[in-house]
C-alpha cells in the first residue's frame, strides 16, 4: 500500500515562502510526475514528502497514518537522487544492501534480495565493483536497485535521468516505466522535462511559484490545460500564442494554437505569413512564420512539404483546436 | 590534444629541473652525508662527499651524551597529544559547520583563522606568567595545550574543507534507507570522512613538531623536544657537526616522509581551502 | 539537513572549539594590553605602577624599535621576493614534463618539512661558515676571498635560510594554481599568435595572480614572527642588526624581564600583524562564497 495524502502543505525559509498551500491526494499504485520550470518548489515539495525537510505547516499522511514529523527512516519511502548518491565506499553489492542492513535483515534474505535487485537492473556482473568505476547509467540503475530492495511504499525520484545523454535518458525512462509495471508501487517522480512527464505518468502535477496550477493525466493537460501557464508548458514544441484583434475575433484575451494543430496550404487560410526558417527533418516538417500581425509562430506538419524559406504560407487552426485565455489566464470553457 | 613534445627539449628541461631540484635539496643531504662521517672529516677542506669512512658512531654519542631519545619522545608526545587533542575538539565544531550552517557558520570561521595571525610576541608575556604560576613550564601538558591552541583553527579548518566535500546527498540517502543518525554516522560519515581526517592529522604533527617559537621559550629540558634540543648546538663551544647531523637527521626523517606522503593535502591545508 | 533539533546540536560541537579560541584569544592579549599601561619589571617585584603609555612612548621612541620594524620589513620583504620569483620560474619548471618528475616534486618540497633550528644551524655551520663551509671552500676553488656570511652580511644570510625553507611553499602553492589553468586557454592563446612571453604575462600570471596573493599574505603572518632562527644564528647580532620585532620583543621580557615594555611592544606586533590579516581574510572569505 501506498497512498500519500498532503493537507494544506506549507513550506518557507525563513522570509521565503516555497509552497505556499499545497493540498494533493495519490492514490495507491499511481505513478505522479511533479513538473515545472526550475524554482517551482517540485524537488522541495519531494523532500517535504521524503522527510529531509521538515514542513512549517499542514499534513502529510501514507496510507492514512500522519508522518508529518516522522524521521525519513520512519516513512519507509525509497529515494532515487539526482546525484544517484551512491555510497563510494561500498561495491555495488553494499550499496543495494544498504537499506535492508539497516532493518536488520538476515544475510540469507539481503543476498537473495540483491540478486533479485540485480538481476532485475543488469548488474549482476558489476555487484563487486565500485561505484566510481560503473557509468553513468549503471550508477543509476545501482541507485535504482538500492531504492527497491526495501520494498518501500512508495519510489520517489528527483530528476533521475538529467545526468544521463539523451539517448540513455529514452532507454532509462523506458527502465523505470517497465518498472513501475512490474512492482504497481507509487512512484513520484520530479522533473523539470515535460516529455518525461507526458511519457511516464499516469497523472501530473504541474507546479508553478509553488502551486499547483493543474493536476490530471498527461492527455487531459494535453487536450484541457487549465490556463495560459499548462498549455505553454505541456507540449513540444510549445504552443503559439496570439493576443490582440485576432484573439478578440474568437472572443478571448489570448488564444493559443499548438504547432501540430495547422494546415498550412500555400493558396489561402486564416492567415497569411512569410517562412523565416524552414526544418526538413524527413518525418516533419518545422517551419517558422511570421505572419502579417506580426505573431511569431511555429507550425509542425508530418511529412514532407515542399516549403522554403522565404516563401508566404496560409495557416488555418483545425477545428477545435484553438484554445482560449482570458486576461488572467484561465481557460475560456468551449 | 598538446602536440607531442620533442624528446630532445623533454631531455634539456629534465636536466635543469633535476639540477635545481639537487641544489634545493642539498643542505639536507649534506646533513645526511656528514652525519655518518667522524668529527674530523665533518670539517675538512676540501669536503669529501661520499668516499669517506662511514660511521655510526654519531648516532650513538648522541644518544649518550645527550639522552637524545628523551627528546626525541617530547617531540612525539607534544606533537601527536596536541593534534589528537585538537582533532578531538575540531571534528565536531567542524562537523557542524559543514553539515549544519547557520547564517553566522563563515563569521565564526573568519574569526578563528584570525586568531591564528595572532602574533605569538602579542601573548607571550602573559602566557609565560601563566606557565610560570601554574608551573606548567618545561612540561608536555603545557607545551600540549599552546600547541593545541595554535593550530585547532587550521585544524577545524581542513576539516571544514573536507566535511564540505562529502555530499549532503550521500547523508540523506542513507536517511532514506533508513539510517539512524548513529547509523548514518558508523556506516557512512566516518567512512567517507577518515582520508580528510588522516590528511589533517599528518599536516598538524607536521606543523606540531617543527614550531619553534614556544617549544623554545617555554620548555628547558624535562619537556624539551628536538625544536630546542638542537638548538642547545648553536652555543659555539665547538665544531661538533658531525653529531649536529645526525641528531638533525633523527629530527627531520620522520618528518620529511610524512611530509612526502601529505604533500597534495597540503597546499589546501596552508592556504584554507583558498587554493587548490 | 535542516530540521530544528540539529541547530542545538550544532551549537553544542561548536562550543569547545569556540570557547576555547576565545580564551586563548582574549585572556592573554588583554593581560598583554593591562600589563602594556604598567610599571612591571620581575626583576623588580612589588613595584608595579600604572604608567599611561610611558611603555609605548618609551618602546616607539627607542632606536632599536625602528631598528627592528626596518629588520622585520627587511627580512619579510627580502624572503618574499626571493620566493615569489624563485617560486614562478620553479612552478614553471615543475610544470613541463620532466622525467621523473615525481622524485623532482619531492626533493623541492622538502626544506619545508625541516624544523627551523635545523635549517638554521645547518646553513650557519656547514654552509656558510667562514673557515669549514662549504661555501668558503666554493669561494676559494674559484679564487675568490670567502665571505664571512654573518659578519658581513648577517641579515642577507637569514633571509637566504629562510628563503630556502619557504621556497617550496611558493613553489607548491603557484604550482597547483598552475595546473588549474585550462589546457585549452593556453592552446587558444597559441592560436592567437602569443608567443611565450606574452602568453606568461596575459595568460598564466593573471591566473596566478590569487595564488601569489595568498603565498604573500600568508608568508607575511610566518615571516613576521621569524624568531628560532635568529636564535640560533646570529641572536639578534651583530648589534641589533638582525633583530627583528619579535627578536626585540623576546628580549625585552625573557631576558630583561621587562613585562610592562615587551607588552607593548607585544600589542605593536598584534596591530602590525592585523593589517596584514585584514587583507587575507578578505581573500579567504571571498572564496568561501564561491
Amino acid at each position: 500500500m501506498g497512498s500519500i495524502t498532503l493537507d494544506h502543505v506549507t513550506k518557507s525559509f525563513g522570509a521565503v515562502t516555497i509552497i505556499p498551500d499545497i493540498s494533493l491526494d495519490i492514490r495507491d499504485g499511481e505513478f505522479v510526475v511533479f513538473v515545472g520550470p526550475s524554482g517551482c518548489g517540485k524537488s522541495t515539495l519531494l523532500r517535504l514528502i521524503a522527510g529531509l525537510e521538515d514542513v512549517s505547516g499542514g499534513k502529510i499522511m501514507i496510507d492514512g497514518a500522519d508522518v508529518t514529523n516522522a524521521h525519513p527512516a520512519q516513512r519507509k519511502l525509497s529515494m532515487v537522487f539526482q546525484s544517484y548518491a551512491l555510497y563510494p565506499h561500498m561495491s555495488v553489492r553494499g550499496n543495494i544492501a544498504f537499506p535492508l542492513k539497516m532493518e536488520g535483515a538476515s544475510k540469507e534474505k539481503i543476498d537473495e534480495a540483491v540478486g533479485n535487485a540485480a538481476a532485475i537492473l543488469n548488474l549482476t556482473d558489476y555487484l563487486d565493483r565500485k561505484p566510481r568505476q560503473l557509468s553513468g547509467g549503471q550508477r543509476q540503475r545501482v541507485a535504482i536497485g538500492r531504492a527497491i530492495v526495501r520494498q518501500p511504499k512508495a519510489f520517489l525520484f528527483d530528476e533521475p535521468l538529467s545526468n544521463l545523454d539523451a539517448a540513455l535518458r529514452v532507454a532509462m525512462r523506458l527502465e523505470i516505466s517497465e518498472l513501475h509495471k512490474k512492482l504497481g508501487t507509487t512512484m513520484i517522480y520530479v522533473t523539470h522535462d515535460q516529455v518525461e512527464a507526458m511519457t511516464m505518468a499516469d497523472k501530473i502535477v504541474v507546479l508553478n511559484a509553488g502551486r499547483i496550477e493543474q493536476y490530471g493525466t498527461p492527455l487531459e493537460l494535453y487536450s484541457k490545460p487549465a490556463n495560459r501557464f499548462v498549455a505553454g508548458f505541456i507540449g513540444s514544441p510549445k504552443m503559439n500564442f496570439i493576443e490582440g484583434a485576432e484573439a478578440a475575433r474568437f472572443g478571448a484575451h489570448a488564444i493559443g494554437v499548438r504547432p501540430e494543430h495547422f494546415t498550412v496550404s500555400q493558396e489561402a487560410g486564416s492567415w497569411k505569413g512569410v517562412v523565416g526558417v524552414a526544418e526538413h527533418l524527413g518525418s516533419d516538417t518545422f517551419l517558422y512564420v511570421k505572419s502579417e500581425s506580426g505573431d511569431q509562430l511555429t507550425v509542425r506538419t508530418s511529412g514532407e512539404i515542399p516549403v522554403r524559406s522565404g516563401e508566404t504560407v496560409h495557416l488555418t487552426p483545425m477545428d477545435g483546436r484553438v484554445y482560449r485565455f482570458d486576461a488572467q489566464g484561465h481557460a475560456i470553457a468551449g | 590534444m598538446a602536440r607531442a613534445i620533442s624528446t630532445r627539449r623533454k631531455i634539456a628541461i629534465s636536466a635543469i629541473a633535476w639540477l635545481v631540484a639537487f641544489l634545493i635539496f642539498f643542505p639536507i643531504l649534506w646533513t645526511f652525508l656528514t652525519s655518518f662521517k667522524t668529527e674530523g672529516t665533518a670539517i675538512q677542506i676540501p669536503p669529501k662527499f661520499v668516499f669517506f669512512e662511514w660511521t655510526l658512531e654519531n648516532y650513538v654519542t648522541v644518544q649518550e651524551r645527550s639522552n637524545y631519545f628523551r627528546h626525541f619522545s617530547n617531540s612525539v608526545i607534544t606533537a601527536v597529544g596536541s593534534t589528537i587533542i585538537g582533532l578531538l575538539i575540531a571534528i565536531p565544531a567542524a562537523w557542524a559547520m559543514a553539515f549544519s550552517p547557520t547564517k553566522r557558520t563563515k563569521d565564526v570561521l573568519m574569526w578563528m583563522l584570525s586568531t591564528k595571525m595572532l602574533p605569538a610576541v602579542g601573548v607571550l608575556v602573559p602566557i609565560y606568567l601563566i606557565f610560570r604560576d601554574l608551573r606548567l613550564l618545561d612540561t608536555h601538558i603545557g607545551l600540549i595545550a599552546v600547541l593545541t591552541m595554535i593550530n585547532l583553527p587550521i585544524i577545524v579548518w581542513m576539516l571544514y574543507t573536507y566535511f564540505k566535500e562529502i555530499p549532503v546527498d550521500i547523508l540523506e540517502a542513507a536517511r532514506m534507507d533508513g539510517a539512524g543518525l548513529r547509523q548514518e554516522i558508523v556506516h557512512v560519515l566516518t567512512p567517507m570522512a577518515i582520508p580528510g581526517i588522516a590528511s589533517t592529522l599528518l599536516l598538524n604533527i607536521i606543523l606540531a613538531w617543527n614550531e619553534a617559537f614556544w617549544t623554545l621559550n617555554l620548555t628547558t629540558t624535562r619537556a624539551a623536544p628536538l625544536t630546542a634540543f638542537i638548538a642547545s648546538y648553536s652555543s659555539p663551544e665547538g665544531l661538533f657537526w658531525a653529531k649536529l647531523s645526525a641528531a638533525s637527521t633523527l629530527a627531520i626523517a620522520p618528518i620529511l616522509i610524512m611530509g612526502w606522503f601529505s604533500q597534495k593535502q597540503l597546499v589546501r591545508g596552508l592556504t584554507f581551502g583558498a587554493v587548490k | 539537513m535542516a530540521t530544528a533539533q540539529t541547530q542545538t546540536a550544532a551549537r553544542l560541537m561548536m562550543a569547545p572549539a569556540v570557547v576555547l579560541l576565545l580564551g586563548w584569544m582574549l585572556i592573554p592579549l588583554s593581560l598583554t594590553l593591562w600589563f602594556s599601561f604598567q610599571r612591571y619589571n620581575l626583576l623588580m617585584p612589588g613595584q608595579e605602577f600604572f604608567t599611561g603609555f610611558d611603555n609605548y612612548r618609551y618602546f616607539l621612541s627607542h632606536p632599536n624599535f625602528w631598528s627592528a620594524l626596518a629588520n622585520t620589513l627587511i627580512l619579510v620583504g627580502g624572503v618574499l621576493t626571493i620566493t615569489i620569483i624563485g617560486g614562478t620560474l620553479l612552478a614553471l619548471l615543475l610544470d613541463q614534463p620532466i622525467f621523473g618528475q615525481g622524485i623532482v616534486r619531492l626533493l623541492v618540497i622538502a626544506p619545508f618539512f625541516v624544523m627551523p633550528t635545523v635549517s638554521a644551524l645547518v646553513w650557519k655551520n656547514m654552509l656558510m661558515h667562514p673557515v669549514n663551509g662549504l661555501f668558503s671552500w666554493i669561494a676559494r676553488v674559484f679564487v675568490v676571498q670567502p665571505i664571512d656570511w654573518f659578519a658581513q652580511a648577517p641579515m642577507f644570510s637569514i633571509i637566504v635560510i629562510v628563503a630556502w625553507q619557504w621556497l617550496p611553499f611558493a613553489t607548491l602553492i603557484i604550482l597547483t594554481a598552475l595546473q588549474s589553468l585550462d589546457e585549452e586557454q593556453k592552446e587558444a592563446a597559441g592560436m592567437d599568435g602569443a608567443g611565450p612571453f606574452p602568453l606568461f604575462f596575459y595568460i598564466i600570471l593573471p591566473h596566478l595572480a590569487r595564488a601569489i596573493t595568498v603565498v604573500i599574505l600568508i608568508q607575511t603572518i610566518f615571516l613576521l614572527s621569524i624568531f628560532a632562527e635568529i636564535l640560533v644564528t646570529t641572536n639578534g647580532g651583530p648589534g641589533v642588526a638582525t633583530t627583528n620585532l619579535t627578536f626585540l620583543i623576546y628580549m625585552q621580557s625573557l631576558l630583561q624581564f621587562d613585562v610592562g615594555l615587551a607588552s607593548a611592544g607585544g600589542i605593536v606586533a598584534v596591530i602590525l600583524a592585523n593589517i596584514v590579516a585584514i587583507f587575507l581574510l578578505r581573500i579567504v572569505g571571498k572564496n568561501l562564497e564561491a
